[in-house]
């Protein structure tokens, strides 16, 4: 017997019926394997819970110009700032072609929009600007939220951990971080309610 | 040296077992009679110093598991708890926590011995890997062990760390941020994040006693190296392991252990951050993150590039160059002792380390930015560029023909006492 498989193996002429077997049940073990894999792998992902977090209602009517809160949405907080007029202006008059990153990076436009005033406030709400308040450099949280705190060269956001700038618009000035700050997707209940998610 | 057995079994139930499960043997022939090389110095007892070390972690690890509450909400008040509450808690915790950096200090030596000495040369490149793998291992497990404290130099270092991979974005967009949220079960670090890292915390230690294992049988084939880096040739170069390794093995390990008290009971937190004593706050970012000593130079590595991708490149091939250092060292002889010229490079290499070490707890600005990139450009060329060429190109010292001529060489050269000598 085993010199029959051997020679099986050895010659060189066409596939045998054993040869289909083994290639069969090896291939079927291998799906079989993969399959089972998967769950093992793919509990890790964000669970139900987590994703039934997905939108937050934020309530903007206490907020003065000039003045910012931040919210969680899916742990992540949520930069919302008023922006007064001088701001506005100042993120206005930079041109798109002048930013390290020339992309808007808001979720509710295309992926290739240009990193315009105009396309990171909030659709006809000039004054509002919404962000992920996450670095986009390693994840540390900006300063420039509270009174007080150092909002760096461009009187936007500071982050503490790698000197990275942001500009009243969000957008990367100075520093490691390769993007401007992520806009979620959101989008205007009221005129004084927003829902994110 | 795979030597041949020299084990007889004198009491009925040793011949009893010995031909059943044969560990009376195994130990006798790996641990008793095992021949060492005779002129080994207090460098080589590191290997039983990290044994004991990683013994020390699983022993107090599992105990503080008992304590330890591995959730968002509990795990920063069960660590407390521990502090105050728990029966010896404190001792447990503290042995712990310096536990690893002595760990770490210990697999340092170990690692810059073996480099010094040649110990990853042919034929001991397997035995070499496997070292390098635990160091890999211990890494991972620190990382993830630093992460379950869940204060806020914890938690940070985990967002930092772990937003590393989102690097990936830019070699294949969406790639990174599908993985990170993998890893973190979430959008975010939280307490799904925890728990796994303190599943893994708890699996890897494991792993790594499983190398460990593999580590010593491919020691036990070629048998140690040794400070002349030449082969054993004869009986005069070796001296069994028990009982001259066992007493100065033990005798290292005693003082190794003295220190590790001093640190678990004067000076408990010289070694970690204050900051650790925060509870974990997602809204705010402490203002500097540090991650633990034994990671500070592969932390400045990662910032003195200024690209996010190719820092993590740096950052791993910085340990992962290690395992090509059998094949890069294109010397002929193992021992540093005998290379004049490589010696010098030898411990700029060590000095870059602590260089590193220090710029990597410093903000990256400035002067401090470009030194980093300098002793990181230092670091990689030292393996790149001094390994494969110097050990073409330098004149080497005489080497001794045996490990007893070196010995007996070394005792003309500068006159020691014959006395001493013989007690090795």
């Amino acid at each position: 017997m085993a010199e029959t498989i051997q020679d099986t193996m050895n010659s060189d002429d066409e596939p045998t019926r054993r040869d289909v077997i083994l290639v069969a049940a090896a291939g079927f073990a291998a799906v079989g394997a993969a399959a089972a894999l998967w769950p093992l792998l793919d509990q890790m992902n964000p669970d139900q819970s987590a994703l039934s977090l997905a939108t937050t209602d934020v309530d903007l009517s206490h907020i003065d110009v000039g003045q910012a809160i931040t919210v969680m949405w899916r742990g992540k907080p949520i930069f919302i700032r008023r922006r007064a007029d001088d701001e506005i202006a100042a993120a206005k008059s930079v041109p798109v072609d002048d930013l390290p990153d020339p992309y808007a990076r808001n979720a509710n436009l295309p992926d290739d929009a240009p990193a315009s005033d105009e396309n990171r406030a909030g659709k006809d709400r000039e004054p509002w600007l919404v962000m992920i308040g996450i670095c986009t450099h390693l994840g540390c949280i900006p300063k420039g939220q509270a009174v007080g705190d150092n909002r760096g060269e461009f009187g936007g956001w500071f982050c503490p951990c790698h000197g990275s700038q942001y500009d009243t618009a969000g957008r990367i000035r100075l520093g490691p971080a390769p993007q401007n700050l992520a806009i979620p997707p959101y989008n205007f209940v009221s005129d004084t309610k927003i829902k994110i998610g | 040296m795979a030597h041949k057995s020299t084990y007889v079994p004198t009491s009925s139930f040793g011949k009893w077992i010995d031909a059943r499960l044969p560990i009376p043997r195994l130990v006798y022939d790996q641990f008793g009679v095992f021949p060492m090389p005779r002129n080994l110095n207090y460098l080589w007892t590191f290997g039983g110093i990290l044994t004991f070390m990683l013994a020390a972690q699983i022993a107090t690890g599992i105990v503080l598991a008992m304590h330890y509450v591995p959730t968002a909400e509990g795990a920063f008040d069960s660590v407390e708890h521990i502090m105050r509450d728990v029966n010896w808690g404190w001792l447990l915790r503290y042995s712990h926590a310096v536990g690893a950096s002595l760990f770490f200090l210990a697999a340092f030596i170990h690692t810059l011995r073996g480099l010094y000495y040649g110990s990853y040369k042919e034929p001991r490149e397997v035995l070499w890997i496997l070292g390098v793998l635990i160091l890999l291992l211990m890494v991972a497990t620190a990382f993830m062990g630093y992460s379950l404290v869940w204060g806020q130099m914890s938690f940070w270092a985990v967002t930092v760390i772990t937003n590393l991979f989102s690097s990936l974005d830019s070699v294949v967009p969406g790639l990174g941020t599908k993985l990170v949220e993998w890893i973190w079960g979430g959008f975010s670090v939280g307490g799904p994040t925890l728990n796994r890292l303190y599943a893994l915390h708890y699996l890897l230690p494991f792993v790594i006693a499983g190398v460990v294992v593999l580590h010593i049988w491919a020691l036990h084939i070629p048998g140690s190296n040794n400070p002349a880096g030449v082969e054993v040739k004869s009986s005069r170069d070796v001296v069994p392991f028990h009982p001259y390794y066992t007493i100065k093995d033990g005798f290292a390990m005693v003082l190794f252990i003295l220190l590790f008290a001093v640190l678990v009971f004067y000076a408990p937190n010289l070694l970690g951050h204050s900051d650790n004593y925060i509870p974990a706050n997602p809204l705010v970012t402490p203002p500097h993150i540090v991650p633990e000593w034994y990671f500070l130079p592969f932390y400045a590595i990662l910032r003195a590039i200024p690209s996010k991708l190719f820092g993590v490149i740096a950052l791993v091939a910085s340990i992962g160059i290690l395992f090509f250092v059998p094949w890069l060292d294109t010397s002929k002889v193992r021992s540093t002792a005998y290379r004049p010229v490589y010696r010098w490079f030898f411990w700029a290499f060590v000095l870059t380390c602590f260089a590193l070490g220090y710029l990597g707890s410093q903000a990256p600005e400035g002067w401090y930015l470009i030194l980093g990139r300098v002793f990181t450009f230092y670091y990689f060329a030292f393996f790149l560029v001094v390994m494969p060429v110097l050990g073409r190109i330098e004149k080497l010292r005489a080497l001794p023909d045996s490990i007893a001529d070196s010995m007996s060489r070394g005792k003309k050269r500068t006159a020691k006492p014959a006395k001493q000598l013989e007690a090795v």
